[in-house]
């Protein structure tokens, strides 16, 4: 019998921990698809984050570091300085790069550090519970802001992707979206653009990631998916903000 | 090999450099400034790595990568960027990573100020970051000791996978002195099968991480941290003494302030007094046994600080009552022997009362 699908190479055989409907899982393969298909399972170091993908080193079949809240592209920096032969990528959250490690991404972005980042923004803390994140949207409710964020109190949720496309030291940016199979495979295509990228020398890479969050949204998965599309991709529009053969804001 | 006269700073930045360490990642703050200077210039010489971070926290945190990634590395800092890289030092112990780590301290707290200091005791043979951790702590008192002690600290910290912390100060920063690099027996090279360099795909993949979800390995893991602490308290206790044979009054002091207590003892001998003084090289592991073994035939301790009074807590437990241990310090300034020479008088004519 011919096999048609199967797991990635670099992905171990243990169980996500995820909630149901979290995309996190769908995060993790395509990181584990590139991977397999660049064949750089044996020269590639991940560092995984605070937050629901603490336990990513456990799921990824490469060597990995886990960093301090927010600090994963200050450790990837030192982990690619003594090594710039590996690929290093970090994969991180909304809080973890986009509230407290905003000063180590952007500082990563502007040195054009030749790492990688796959930024997940689900718009909301999830391992601690369902905080406002810094990429909350303006009337969305969450335990921290339970009557919907308040811009005045609390202010706007930040664009990662087109903040980081203004450093003239990043070279790719890209935004994609895995509420459904469409955008997966695109959002599959922009990782491994990321990655090549790195892999030629041309700086620093990063691939925001749209995703849902059910259980903290308190919505079901397809309900999710819905909101994703309806509400997110309207205030973070999909495509490429930077990219080395031009091509900005080009739908990914 | 000749001497050479050197900047306590940047002698620092030599000896890692003859340690084999190419790679420096740090943030600009007074008084230890000429160490970064050095290593901007010295390291892409020899075909290293320096790179100033955003923040202290970043510098700490690509201290992290990098000694994961299997490279001797160090950061420097003085004392209110010390207490940024506090998160990354407890990361540091809790992966046991080795790395370097340079507090030329300066007064505090708060901003403080940029002369000298001794008040950050606590911090570095205590915790500081949060968790049960120890740092191997030492405490040069010559810009010869500093060359000496870096590059012993790039050793020790490969030997036993923990930061060792250099604890200084501004003048000892600051000051020149004649200096010679040629340490016996520094400069080992030690294997690191741990590293996050890469499966190669040829071994399982190597995990640098610090969370334990399960009580019982927390646990586990702490007890493999405390062993090798025991190891280490065993092993590494270093301190030097001077005149304490005979001695009715000993003095204890560390860094720049035993230089000055050095002075203090020469005087009182020459004016009849019997002093000592004991120079805790090691802060972690403290020499609490060359203290307590003193405190049997000596009458008096005198603990000297540029601080409010921090060693001297480890200084009472390891007298534990055996005799009265006095303090004096300064917290803005260095005291003078002259200082010091005065409340040696002071403690003898107690001795005498006695």
């Amino acid at each position: 019998m011919k096999k048609v699908f199967t797991r990635p190479r670099s992905l171990t055989d243990k169980p996500f921990h995820y909630c149901p409907g979290c995309t996190h899982g769908i995060a993790h393969r395509l990181v584990a698809e590139v991977i397999d298909e660049l064949g750089i399972q044996g020269n590639t170091v991940g560092v995984c984050p605070v937050g629901c993908a603490v336990l990513l080193h456990e799921y990824l079949g490469i060597d990995t570091s886990q960093a301090a809240h927010g600090r994963a592209p200050a450790v990837a920096t030192g982990i690619k300085r003594v090594l710039p032969d590996r690929v290093v990528f970090t994969y991180q959250g909304d809080g973890d790069l986009a509230a407290i490690g905003t000063a180590e991404i952007v500082h990563a972005a502007a040195r054009g550090e030749n790492i990688t980042t796959v930024f997940v923004n689900n718009a909301i803390y999830g391992m601690t519970g369902g905080q406002m994140a810094p990429t909350t949207l303006v009337g969305q409710p969450t335990m921290t802001s339970p009557g919907g964020r308040d811009q005045i109190t609390a202010g706007y949720p930040i664009r990662v992707a087109e903040m980081l496309a203004t450093l003239q030291g990043a070279a790719y940016i890209a935004r994609v979206s895995v509420h459904n199979p469409a955008h997966v495979n695109r959002a599959k295509k922009a990782i491994k653009k990321a990655f090549e990228i790195q892999m030629a020398g041309k700086g620093f890479s990063l691939v925001e990631v749209l995703a849902t969050c059910p259980t903290n949204w308190e919505m079901a998965p397809v309900a999710a998916f819905k909101w994703l599309e309806e509400n997110m991709i309207p205030y973070y529009p999909l495509g490429e903000f930077k990219s080395p053969e031009g091509g900005e804001t080009a739908a990914v | 090999m000749a001497k050479v006269l050197m900047k306590g700073n940047e002698a620092i930045g030599e000896a890692a450099i003859r340690a084999g360490c190419r790679y420096f990642f740090g943030y600009p703050i007074t008084p230890q400034s000429e160490l970064p200077h050095y290593l901007a210039r010295r390291l892409p010489e020899e075909g290293g790595i320096f790179l100033q971070a955003e923040s202290e926290i970043a510098a700490i945190n690509m201290v992290y990568g990098a000694a994961g990634a299997g490279a001797r590395v160090m950061t420097g800092s003085s004392s209110p960027g010390i207490s940024l890289k506090q998160e990354g030092i407890s990361y540091l112990c809790a992966a046991e990573l080795p790395c370097v780590i340079v507090n030329v301290v300066r007064g505090g707290p708060g901003l403080g100020g940029i002369q000298a200091a001794q008040s950050d005791y606590f911090q570095a043979t205590k915790g500081g970051g949060h968790g049960d951790y120890r740092l191997i702590v030492f405490a040069p008192a010559s810009v010869q000791e500093m060359v000496q002690l870096t590059m012993e600290a790039f050793d020790l910290a490969d030997q036993y996978r923990n930061p060792v912390m250099i604890l200084g100060d501004g003048v000892l920063g600051q000051m020149m002195e004649p200096v010679d690099y040629e340490i016996p027996g520094a400069g080992k090279v030690f294997d690191k099968p741990w590293a996050t360099n890469g499966t190669g795909g040829c071994r399982d993949a190597n995990k640098v991480y610090t969370l334990f979800l399960d009580p019982d390995k927390l646990e586990q893991h702490n007890m493999v941290l405390q062993a090798k602490y025991r190891r280490i308290g065993e092993a590494e206790v270093r301190s030097a003494t001077y005149l304490v044979g005979d001695a009715d009054i000993v003095l204890v002091a560390y860094g720049i302030t035993a230089r000055v207590c050095r002075a203090a003892v020469n005087q009182a001998r020459e004016n009849g007094i019997r002093a000592g003084l004991i120079r805790p090289i090691s802060l972690w592991p403290f020499p609490t046994e060359v203290i307590r073994k003193q405190a049997q035939t000596s009458r008096s301790f005198l603990t000297v600080e540029i601080s409010a009074g921090q060693m001297v807590e480890d200084v009472r437990l390891a007298v534990n009552g055996a005799a009265p241990v006095h303090f004096y310090g300064r917290t803005a300034t260095i005291p003078t022997s002259e200082e010091v020479y005065g409340q040696i008088v002071r403690l003898a004519q107690e001795v005498i009362r006695q």
